[in-house]
């Protein structure tokens, strides 16, 4: 089994308009900045994307979203050091918003990965962010209904991974990668170190193969924090 | 009114100290973006606290020097963060089955408005813009003691602790305990039971910026932090 594909632009060459794409990262840290620039390349437009933020200064996300690829972004954070990239095109009525409480994003995410269409969740009961949705008291508690997410892509970053799909990550780069490679139909991940089969210790295996479609070797990957302070643009 | 809160009112910092006094040894502790991350600097001598960070790490400790920063080591509020020994990474969604599930002994997040019955506004000021949420929904909801930080008013001087809250809810019912510039105050049964009042506040005065019946329920403490 060899899941390596050679380049980012082949990885996901065939992610078409209208798809629903994941992309790990929590601001800079895990965000697999290759990818998404590989995906601006590609052009493809009305996605809906899935992320905890929503970009920051004119690079990665913020980038995707300025090319005006992104007709919808669900995400619980729109705000960063240089948000205005998405802040003026959400207050011109250019990008559809969708709210989701960390957590809940987390889970929604989840569930969707783990076959789980709802589940309920105390975060968010009696706010605005409850409306519409089905409660339900469990044990003298109230509880919130929430769907369970999927994505057609999801586009994630970790530190090693093998033909095989394995893989690790490294350090708070971890955060929503993990989760969003199980619930999307084709997960592609750029790694910094492609080893060999048997080289990774299985104790160790974050993400196990079977949730990995594309391993694509990006080494020495880009960082969302440093290209900002260099003030760089994508593309 | 002759009172003028700015002569007497704790700092941001004293605030801080305050609340982190009543971090216990050991306790697992999430602290929100901004404000309430400077408890952790105020930890009493002796006593090891735990913190998490919503992005995936147990246990990190003071920030990095300038130019030692490693962008993938960030806590929530996408600032470089060290490791304590025996820290620990985890993906999202673990990091929040320790925060609804009721894993954390302590959040300590600030507030625009605390209601007597204990609901929390921190997340929207009402006004349009761009909402955005973050974990504050999630934390509200898990800890087992959700406290908060916060000036006694507004910039404005209107009162932060009311009887109702005016702007959109982050939780209802979560608040346990609110420190304030110029008090501490429990949330139990409904009501604001005041605990601990600055000497240089007299309770009229306290009563008077504040938008709900203050309750006493014995002795009323002074709140004594050093200069910071």
């Amino acid at each position: 089994m060899d899941k390596t594909v050679t380049t980012a632009a082949q990885a996901v060459a065939d992610i078409p308009d209208g798809a629903c794409v994941m992309i790990g990262g929590f601001g800079g840290s895990g965000a697999p900045i290759e990818l998404i620039h590989a995906l601006i390349d590609a052009g493809p437009k009305n996605l809906t994307v899935v992320n905890n933020n929503a970009g920051n200064g004119h690079v990665g996300l913020a980038a995707l979203i300025e090319q005006g690829q992104v007709a919808k972004l669900i995400c619980s954070f729109p705000r960063s050091a240089d948000p205005k990239v998405f802040t003026e095109l959400y207050l011109a009525g250019g990008i559809e918003l969708e709210i989701v409480p960390q957590g809940t994003l987390a889970e929604r995410i989840r569930a969707g990965g783990a076959g789980i269409p709802a589940f309920y969740t105390p975060t968010s009961y009696g706010t605005d962010l409850a409306t519409g949705k089905p409660v339900a008291e469990f044990d003298g508690r109230m509880y919130v209904q929430e769907r369970g997410l999927k994505a057609d892509f999801a586009l994630i970053k970790a530190e090693r991974g093998d033909p095989m799909g394995n893989l690790t990550y490294r350090m708070a780069a971890r955060n929503f990668n993990p989760v969003m490679a199980t619930a999307a139909a084709v997960t592609i991940a750029q790694v910094s170190h492609v080893v060999a089969a048997g080289d990774l210790d299985p104790e160790n295996v974050i993400t196990p193969g079977i949730f990995v479609n594309r391993v694509v070797h990006v080494p020495n990957p880009q960082q969302e924090e440093i290209l900002n302070r260099q003030e760089a643009v994508y593309p | 009114m002759s009172l003028d809160l700015n002569d007497i009112q704790l700092s941001n910092a004293q605030i801080a100290w305050r609340a982190a006094q009543d971090i216990a040894d050991g306790a697992y502790v999430n602290l929100g973006i901004g404000f309430p991350e400077m408890v952790a600097k105020f930890q009493p001598e002796g006593r090891e606290a735990v913190f998490h960070t919503e992005n995936g790490v147990l246990g990190f400790g003071r920030a990095p020097d300038a130019g030692d920063e490693d962008w993938d080591l960030i806590n929530a509020g996408k600032k470089a963060i060290t490791l304590n020994p025996g820290a620990a990474f985890f993906h999202h969604a673990d990091s929040f089955a320790m925060v609804r599930g009721g894993h954390l002994d302590v959040a300590i997040l600030g507030a625009y408005e605390v209601a007597q019955n204990g609901d929390l506004a921190n997340w929207s000021t009402g006004r349009g813009g761009v909402p955005a949420v973050g974990g504050a929904m999630d934390l509200v909801h898990g800890a087992k003691r959700v406290a908060v930080i916060t000036d006694h008013v507004t910039k404005k001087g209107a009162p932060k602790l009311v009887e109702a809250c005016n702007l959109p809810l982050t939780g209802v019912g979560c608040v346990t305990r609110v420190y304030t510039s110029l008090c501490v105050v429990d949330v139990t049964g409904g009501r604001f039971v005041l605990r601990e009042k600055l000497a240089a506040v007299s309770l009229e005065d306290l009563q008077s910026v504040t938008g709900a019946e203050l309750h006493r329920d014995g002795d009323v403490g002074e709140l004594v932090v050093p200069e910071l």
